[in-house]
């Protein structure tokens, strides 16, 4: 059993504060949804909590299984066990999903220790065949040309590979036809389980009816204003931004 | 569950085996005793002491001295190229230190100090895994030099510069000097003046040499400058692979390179020349290579320049028959404080014949790369063909890349094709790669081999694999 504690974290980016004192416990086997409208500070929480370089967090603390994170590098992160699938992932020409997994996987093992490649390309396919992606996919370079779709695919592929103790899934919805959503929805429903902590970040609701949240948080000028469970989505579906909007105006 | 086992060890198979490389690196040095010894700086005394040692006939000294009276009289080409040759001091320099005049046919008789050293770069072992013939050179000559049987049954010869002068005078004499003439540039020159080492290859008509040749150039002393003189000559219908690698130990004091190497590749011979070069950065590597393509004859040049101060290096082809043939791949890596001026040459002279490059530049930190090439088709020739890729990558914003070609094509009958790219690695497809688990200079590391891959595929396994670990360590060394 592990958590993700976020403590009253602030972040900036350069002299801007966009995420104001948002704190969140993620227990294994939740999945947690934080929705709320453009510009509130969604994907700078993940990106900060996963360690971009552009995003200093001026004050609070993300602890992983108790011990804070903050002073690692990104890969120290990773490799402890944080995955954020990315909303725009970057191209890596000439590097095959393959190769660059390989690697990614040979960088957790201990220094001196050799990967048996026949072991790996052997868990590869079955990680593979459980989400349905064809075996050609893995040959071509990360990325380099795909689809909204693949992408997504890609990236669920990676998360399935490394195993994390909790993925951030930055607006994996973004730019996906209902085809494409149904999908990628399918391959987290699949990795779900005991193991898993997923925050999900989201604009829109529908997501939310192929990935059912434990837990739904709403996400306003960098603070969390109201959390409760599935049905405070719908609601929100229902009334819009504006009625939290309103809601925060009268508090 | 049969089905993916199986394919899982196939793809586990085709994949480099990246995992368990020795790691050494060529830093470092064992002192050894010279028996001979020209001492430091250049004259004609120096040329004279080279010459009577390796007890070279008459016409050897003349057209030593000829080269030095021509090394002399040309200036350093800083007009075009870098000021930076102006701090190679040749009265520093020492030109010919070696052990002894004769190589060994076996390892056991090489000396220890030498042996080791190979031993070290894993030669021995590479030359019984994968290799047809390998040469070693140490400093000024080869000290160890042996062809597997199979292939000298064939009627292949494999020796060093000094014994094919020696025992091959005729061959030797016909095509020496002939592709690239003593004047063609000032190092050319000085490395006619002085040369010594370097392989000696002949390829009897018909015979396809199945496994590659390999010399491996070392430079072990200090204030040293290394000139081999490579020939080699593909007889009619012939095949031959020849490989070389270069490393030396890294001094505070310049070391000068400066080979010189020909290839003749007569009517319907196929001669692919394969450098990994891995100097120390106060290498002043300055190489003159051509080759000469006979009708329906094909020279590749693949040619990989990490490492160095600065290397000056553009290997040709002389399109000379119908039909030759003539490639360049060419891959250099400048990191800090290095600066790669590399490029290819092709000279069209016969109709139909074709030409392509593929240049890709890695530029890291202060690092400096410049592709510099020259296409030339003239008018009275048809169907000829020539394709350039220039493609550079910057890692960082204070690397600086320059791309010269220079392509004259006369005449309305031939066909030409140049693209050109600069891409950068940036700092969200580190992060991404970041955030899988990679080091940055992992990430770095896999960026630079994504972005040759497709080049070094066309390599043999054992080079690629060399070529990935080389990056892996300059990768590595770049992260501030």
């Amino acid at each position: 059993m592990s958590s993700l504690v976020i403590q009253d974290l602030h972040v900036a980016i350069g002299e801007k504060e966009i995420v104001k004192g948002l704190s969140l416990t993620i227990n294994s086997g939740e999945v947690h949804a934080i929705m709320g409208p453009n510009g509130t500070g969604k994907s700078t929480l993940s990106k900060a909590i996963a360690g971009h370089p552009d995003y200093t967090i001026t004050s609070g603390d993300v602890l992983l299984d108790g011990a804070s994170i903050l002073e690692k590098e990104a890969d120290e992160r990773a490799r402890a066990g944080l995955f954020l699938a990315f909303q725009y992932p970057s191209e890596i020409p000439g590097v095959s999903i393959a190769n660059f997994l390989r690697a990614a996987v040979q960088a957790r093992m201990a220094e001196g220790e050799e990967l048996d490649a026949t072991a790996y390309y052997k868990r590869l396919y079955a990680k593979m065949d459980m989400l349905k992606i064809d075996r050609k996919f893995t040959s071509r370079s990360v990325n380099e040309g795909f689809s909204g779709g693949e992408k997504k695919r890609c990236e669920i592929l990676q998360m399935a590979m490394l195993e994390p103790k909790f993925a951030l899934m930055d607006e994996t919805d973004s730019g996906l036809d209902i085809d494409a959503l149904r999908i990628v929805s399918e391959g987290v429903n699949t990795l779900r389980g005991p193991d898993l902590g997923v925050l999900m970040i989201t604009h829109y609701q529908r997501l939310l009816n192929y990935i059912v949240p434990d837990y739904v948080h709403v996400m306003w000028d960098g603070r969390i204003v109201k959390s409760g469970d599935k049905s405070l989505a719908l609601e929100l579906e229902a009334k819009g931004y504006d009625w939290v909007k309103k809601e925060l105006a009268l508090a | 569950m049969a089905n993916t086992d199986t394919l899982a060890q196939e793809a586990a198979a085709a994949d480099n085996p990246v995992a368990g490389i020795d790691q050494t690196k060529g830093d470092f040095s064992y002192d050894v005793s010279y028996a001979f010894d020209a001492g430091t700086g250049l004259n004609e005394d120096t040329v004279r002491y080279i010459s009577s040692v390796k007890k070279e006939a008459p016409w050897i000294l003349e057209f030593r001295l000829k080269a030095l009276a021509k090394f002399r009289s040309m200036p350093m080409p800083t007009h075009w190229a870098t000021k930076d040759l102006e701090n190679i001091d040749f009265d520093k320099i020492r030109y010919y230190l070696s052990q002894g005049q004769k190589p060994k046919r076996t390892w056991d008789e090489v000396p220890d100090d030498i042996k080791k050293t190979f031993e070290r770069l894993g030669i021995p072992e590479q030359e019984r895994k994968f290799l047809a013939g390998v040469e070693a050179q140490f400093d000024s000559e080869a000290a160890y030099s042996n062809i597997k049987d199979i292939v000298s049954k064939q009627g292949v010869i494999f020796v060093n510069s000094t014994e094919g002068l020696r025992e091959h005078p005729e061959l030797f004499k016909k095509f020496f000097g002939k592709v690239i003439p003593t004047g063609d540039n000032k190092f050319a020159a000085l490395n006619s003046a002085v040369f010594s080492g370097g392989s000696f290859i002949y390829v009897p008509k018909g015979v396809k040499v199945a496994q590659p040749l390999q010399a491996y150039f070392r430079i072990n002393a200090e204030n040293f400058g290394q000139f081999e003189r490579t020939l080699i000559i593909a007889d009619e219908g012939a095949e031959v692979t020849y490989m070389e690698g270069c490393t030396a130990p890294k001094f505070s004091t310049s070391t000068l390179h400066s080979a010189v190497v020909e290839l003749v590749a007569l009517k319907g011979a196929k001669i692919q020349y394969i450098t990994v070069q891995n100097w120390a950065n106060n290498v002043f590597n300055l190489v003159t290579k051509r080759g000469i393509a006979h009708e329906e004859a094909e020279i590749k040049w693949i040619d990989c320049n990490i490492g160095s101060r600065l290397t000056m290096k553009y290997p040709g082809v002389v399109l000379k028959g119908r039909k030759a043939r003539g490639e360049v791949i060419s891959i250099a890596l400048a990191n800090d404080g290095q600066h790669q001026d590399t490029g290819a040459k092709m000279i069209h002279a016969a109709d139909e014949t074709t030409s392509n490059i593929v240049a890709k530049s890695i530029s890291v930190g202060q690092g400096r790369s410049t592709y510099r090439g020259v296409v030339h088709i003239p008018k009275h020739l048809k169907g000829c063909k020539n394709n350039t890729e220039c493609d550079a990558l910057l890692i960082n914003t204070n690397s600086r890349t320059d791309t010269y070609p220079a392509i004259t094509v006369r005449g309305d009958r031939n066909y030409v094709q140049h693209e050109a790219s600069v891409s950068k690695v940036n700092e969200e497809m580190i992060f991404y790669m970041q955030q899988r688990g990679l080091t940055e200079g992992q990430a770095m590391s896999l960026a630079v081999n994504g972005f040759i891959n497709d080049l070094a595929r066309q390599f043999p396994m054992e080079y690629s694999v060399e070529l990935k670990r080389l990056i892996d360590l300059e990768m590595e060394g770049s992260v501030g």
